[in-house]
């Protein structure tokens, strides 16, 4: 078949997941917009001045991970770069070891799905616990989120219900409450008992050296209680200048993420626990992680870096919607995962390149973007880097263009095509050998040709020359 | 005559407009009118006219290139693109009664060129290209479309003019139609799935979109679907006539037209 893979993926779904994240990206949707347009006068403005903020913290972003690096040591905290993700790995697993802790809990973060930090963790023998209920359940089942925001979207309460059973946390309840209660209760010796916590960054400040983490179940924080070593583990990317970005940047974030006008929880973390302070951990480290992000961050492609995983652009993707996370095949689904996803792997551009061919370059996605991401153009230019590298799989299925080329730049062929295309209505399109024609046929008819008739027209009503 | 500068809600960059200076304008015919459509290009003509242009349709001309540069073939983009330029030289209005060939002019060109020493020329060819509802009301300033049609009418927007004022503009005509009826549907603002090459690539996904537009649209039992764009008409209506559905299509030219021909 010369259908792309992601096509073959969605064609194969389950009914009940595709209902399932059309229901839950919709109301993404529709409450993003609510709250957008209920605040604020025109939020198109604040999103054009959130992208010139990402894309300023972007362009000076050597000087602002200096700034952060001196105020985060100020602070207390030990600051480490990784240059890979096995890099990073290799980082929290010294600082694991270290701490003498077998238990680690874990906050919601897309940099450590990078890593496939819990599952790492664990083939080491270590215990790690997410504590975001989601990545929870993700957990429970050995599967991968499929929303950068709504990890189990593709899931239905009865799923859950199934898996906590499964996992010996009671019998089969499908009830929100109940199954929350379950997970609560199941967590709180682990948090109590881990030694070492870590969290993801939504923002570092430059000017402060403050961490930001947002979440809705208190979980972050929680783990920091019971935690005496908090690694954070962040994107280089996610440096902003000064503290009071935050305004703007979190009024965004969070309305485009989850419809709220603010998280339950939102923290800024100044540093390890000070010594008039009762509780919090005594050490705290910030792993800033390249994992490929300076060579996009010097080249065309920089205006993804902006991006701060709200997952607005997946609510309103239908190709998303058709198709589920999973079918990206990586840790970041979705149009900015289209783009992120290529750029991003470590097996280098090609493993996902096809990625970029799946969306139908509508622009719903720009159009939700919080930081005024140019999405469609970006995805349009990693499928001129596909064609120009001969990637074969991201360019299957996909015309070639070279009779196409010669026709349109000779203006006699092109008439000539145009005058004789209706015999190729005399053939059996749909049983031809030509892959565009049956993908065409399979589902849709083609109008009748009538080419050379408007040219017809024009001559015999003298529109046809120029009036000289 | 006037200065045409247009700002609309939405993300997508529209040049400013070179002013329009003479009655004379350009029509670019789009390659789905030359093979299919050919009632499309010619309603337009009469439109142009009827709003007091003189219309001149260079024959040389063959296609803007958008599908090579949606296939990621910049190159046979370029190529096309420099016989657009060659072939539209003439510095009067280019008016396209397509949304989707108008922006592969004004926004896809220019990225396609970037660091082209032919990037000025395509700049200045971006400037003067209009879709043709945007160029009848931003351009010429035509508030209200005088005629009669009894119709109940879908408008779809074609993506490709979000953010543009296209959308605005042929809302703007079509309701100075005595008789004519717009009605809404749900999920207006949702992509139907054509997307150029994706309905190939990708069909399975494609048709799915254009089913669900489809359903929708005829939800509001409409008699017409109208678009600025007759690419995604043509998917709708073929994914409708292969279900066997009648999706009775007209591009915004004939709507505006035959509203002539009836109301006179």
């Amino acid at each position: 078949m010369s259908r792309q893979a992601l096509d073959i993926f969605a064609s194969e779904l389950d009914a009940t997941v595709l209902q399932a994240i059309d229901i839950g990206a919709r109301s993404g949707v529709e409450k993003r917009l609510a709250t957008l347009t209920q605040d604020y006068e025109d939020p198109d403005a604040l999103r054009r001045l959130a992208g010139q903020l990402r894309q300023h913290s972007l362009d000076h972003l050597d000087e602002y991970l200096a700034g952060a690096e001196r105020r985060l040591e100020e602070n207390g905290a030990q600051v480490h770069f990784a240059a890979t993700t096995a890099r990073a790995l290799e980082i929290v697993l010294d600082i694991v070891r270290a701490s003498g802790t077998r238990v680690v809990t874990k906050s919601k973060s897309m940099a450590s799905e990078e890593l496939d930090l819990s599952r790492e963790l664990a083939s080491r023998g270590f215990e790690p616990l997410e504590t975001d209920l989601g990545e929870f359940v993700v957990q429970l089942d050995d599967d991968h989120p499929s929303h950068i925001v709504k990890p189990i979207i593709h899931k239905t309460r009865h799923d859950v219900a199934r898996s906590f059973e499964r996992s010996g946390l009671g019998d089969y309840n499908d009830d929100p409450e109940t199954i929350t209660r379950r997970a609560r209760s199941f967590m709180r010796d682990k948090f109590l008992a881990a030694g070492v916590t870590i969290t993801g960054a939504n923002f570092v400040s430059a000017e402060s050296g403050r961490v930001v983490v947002v979440t809705n179940e208190g979980n972050a924080r929680f783990g920091q209680a019971g935690a005496d070593v908090h690694i954070v583990l962040a994107g280089i990317e996610k440096v902003i200048p000064r503290d009071r970005d935050l305004a703007l940047l979190l009024s965004l974030l969070i309305r485009s993420a989850t419809g709220q006008r603010i998280t339950s929880y939102v923290e800024l973390i100044g540093g390890p626990r000070h010594p008039a302070q009762p509780s919090g951990p005594r050490e705290m480290h910030v792993i800033f992680m390249d994992a490929n992000r300076s060579d996009i961050v010097g080249s065309d492609m920089a205006p993804i870096l902006r991006c701060i995983r709200c997952g607005a652009c997946m609510n309103s993707c239908p190709v998303y919607r058709e198709s589920s996370g999973h079918a990206y095949r990586g840790v970041y689904p979705g149009p900015m995962g289209a783009v992120l996803g290529p750029l991003l792997a470590d097996e280098g551009f090609g493993k996902l390149a096809d990625l970029a061919r799946a969306s139908t370059l509508c622009g719903a996605c720009h159009d939700v973007c919080p930081v005024d991401i140019p999405i469609p153009d970006l995805i349009a230019r990693l499928r001129e880097r596909s064609v120009r590298e001969k990637v074969k799989h991201a360019n299957q299925g996909v015309p070639p263009m070279s009779v196409y080329s010669l026709v349109a730049r000779h203006p006699r062929l092109w008439r000539l095509v145009m005058s004789l295309g209706h015999l190729m209505e005399r053939l059996p399109l749909a049983r031809l050998p030509i892959a565009a024609g049956r993908a065409w046929l399979d589902h849709r008819t083609l109008p009748r040709w009538r080419g050379g008739r408007f040219r017809r027209w024009l001559r015999r009503s003298e529109k046809g020359r120029a009036d000289d | 005559m006037m200065t045409a500068e247009t700002t609309v809600p939405g993300m997508k960059v529209v040049p400013k407009r070179d002013p329009i200076q003479t009655d004379r304008v350009q029509l670019m015919m789009t390659c789905l009118c030359d093979a299919f459509f050919d009632d499309a290009a010619r309603a337009s003509v009469e439109c142009l006219e009827e709003a007091g242009c003189r219309v001149v349709c260079p024959p040389e001309q063959t296609c803007c290139g958008q599908a090579a540069y949606t296939s990621g073939d910049w190159e046979t983009f370029r190529h096309v693109v420099r016989h657009v330029t060659a072939v539209f030289a003439d510095p009067a209005p280019i008016v396209v009664p397509s949304g989707s060939c108008a922006a592969a002019m004004f926004h896809e060109a220019p990225i396609a060129f970037e660091g082209d020493p032919d990037l000025p020329r395509v700049q200045r060819l971006a400037n003067r290209t209009w879709e043709l509802a945007d160029f009848l009301v931003n351009g010429l300033g035509i508030r209200s479309w005088r005629g009669r049609l009894d119709a109940r009418i879908a408008v779809h927007d074609a993506c490709h003019t979000r953010g543009t004022p296209t959308g605005p503009a042929m809302r703007t005509l079509l309701d100075g139609i005595d008789g004519l009826e717009r009605v809404e549907f749900p999920d207006e603002d949702v992509c139907c799935g054509f997307g150029g090459v994706f309905s190939v690539s990708h069909p399975h996904i494609s048709s799915r979109m254009g089913r669900r537009k489809v359903a929708n649209v005829l939800s509001a039992t409409p008699d017409l679907v109208v678009s600025a764009d007759m690419s995604c008409l043509m998917h709708q209506r073929g994914i409708a006539e292969r279900e066997g559905c009648a999706y009775p299509v007209r591009h915004l030219s004939q709507v505006l037209r035959d509203s002539m021909v009836t109301g006179s």
